[in-house]
């Protein structure tokens, strides 16, 4: 018998003497209220934190790179903070070349109300690689896989990093980085032709079919492509 | 403008005075109108142009006037291939297997822009214009086009039907693609179809 399924009320946490919120007003652009979260992780880090920004009412920490598993986790275990729900992962690079390009992640806390954003800045020149929380949070599995599709960052302890979006054979590079041409680096027939090649019937790996144990009831041709060492997928 | 008058209506010849029915006309006018007007469509619908051809299929326009309210969602049993939307480059080989499943006689309708010419994804994941990986019977301009304009592309298509012999072979030969870079028109000519038109050789490389 497996533990009773509770729903998390949003804010059940927080108290019963904190209002339900109500969507602010007049909020400043700079200098809001502080996400409480914020101070709790400078206790808890000191040094890896670097700095804490409040952007229109909302919490923006940048973090080392080499702690953000460590900061996932205490944010997710520890029962003042809860941050249950991991909303997104992405990055951003900017078109000025000094800037750093930055790691994002969206953290939500439901059983407190908390909205945080975590960052890494990677400086330039630096290797584009960040710990993966996929330990922590499964679901961003995929947007860890898109963030490196896209940008080219590796997310170090992923299961399965691969491209997502584009096919696996994509040579082009990765398209949302500044320095990719709108267009794409071939020219169009070269992208067609490497399109075409593509077989649109293998999508998947053989951990996603779990088909490795069942490999001699196969039908032979797949068999074949499987021996061939074809890595199914785009 | 653009069409041309329809084929010649009294082909079809009858004497209902006799009792004994009978009814002259030609092989090709009878093969060609039983097409035209049954044609079966199968919908590949990426984008917001799909929306348009529900609409089309939909009550108010009705594409059971044309006989095609029988939407074939496998290729199998398809008469005329409806590519509405844009088709990534990840879908190409898609859309060249599903061309390739549907039996002949066989149409292709490239509704809208992107279908057409990649319209504003002028950028690395669009296919610039679907008739580089199919052959397309007919273009319908439009972003998306609105629902009297794929009835008149389909009008369009029936009057091509409506024109075929049947002693013309080579309206139903295949297209091969070239065995080893899977295209079936030159490179060269799949690099002037996708060169940048229109605003989008505004569209500058990244400032870095």
């Amino acid at each position: 018998m497996s533990e009773q399924f509770l729903p998390v009320l949003a804010g059940h946490a927080a108290g019963a003497d904190v209002p339900a919120p109500v969507t602010p007003k007049n909020v400043p652009y700079r200098d809001g209220p502080v996400n409480p979260s914020a101070d709790a992780l400078r206790t808890q880090f000191g040094a890896a934190i670097v700095r804490t920004d409040v952007v229109w009412g909302e919490t923006t920490v940048i973090v080392q790179a080499s702690q953000v598993n460590a900061i996932v986790r205490w944010l997710h275990d520890d029962p003042s903070q809860r941050y249950d729900y991991c909303s997104d992962v992405t990055a951003v690079e900017f078109r000025d070349l000094e800037h750093p390009l930055e790691v994002v992640w969206h953290l939500r806390s439901i059983p407190y109300r908390r909205f945080l954003r975590l960052k890494v800045q990677i400086p330039r020149g630096q290797p584009l690689e960040v710990p993966s929380i996929w330990d922590i949070h499964k679901g961003v599995d995929w947007m860890e896989r898109e963030c490196y599709d896209m940008f080219g960052i590796t997310f170090v302890g992923h299961p399965d990093l691969r491209r997502i979006l584009m096919w696996e054979q994509y040579k082009e590079g990765f398209p949302l980085r500044k320095d990719f041409p709108l267009r794409g680096r071939f020219s169009r027939s070269e992208q067609l032709r490497q399109a075409l090649a593509q077989n649109p019937e293998a999508k998947y790996s053989m951990e996603e079919l779990s088909i490795a144990e069942a490999f001699e009831d196969l039908p032979a041709d797949m068999r074949q492509r499987l021996v061939s060492g074809e890595k199914v997928g785009e | 403008m653009g069409l041309s008058p329809r084929p010649e209506t009294n082909v079809v010849s009858m004497d209902p005075h006799n009792h004994e029915s009978w009814v002259t006309t030609k092989l090709d006018f009878l093969v060609n109108w039983g097409r035209a007007n049954s044609l079966w469509p199968m919908p590949f619908g990426t984008a917001c142009c799909a929306i348009e051809f529900m609409a089309t299929a939909a009550s108010k326009f009705d594409l059971a006037r044309f006989g095609m309210e029988r939407m074939s969602f496998s290729p199998r049993q398809a008469d005329v291939l409806i590519c509405a939307g844009r088709v990534p480059f990840k879908l190409a080989p898609v859309i060249r297997r599903i061309w390739q499943q549907m039996p002949q006689p066989k149409w292709c309708i490239s509704m809208g822009a992107c279908a057409s010419s990649g319209g504003m994804f002028d950028n690395y994941a669009v296919v610039q214009g679907i008739d580089t990986i199919i052959p397309v019977d007919v273009y319908v301009p439009g972003c998306p086009p609105r629902p009297e304009g794929l009835m008149y592309g389909i009008m369009m298509l029936q009057q091509k039907v409506m024109k075929e012999r049947m002693a013309d072979k080579s309206l139903r030969n295949e297209m091969e693609p070239d065995p080893t870079s899977q295209l079936y028109i030159p490179p060269t000519l799949i690099d002037e179809l996708s060169e940048p038109f229109g605003n989008s050789i505004h569209q500058t490389r990244s400032g870095l």
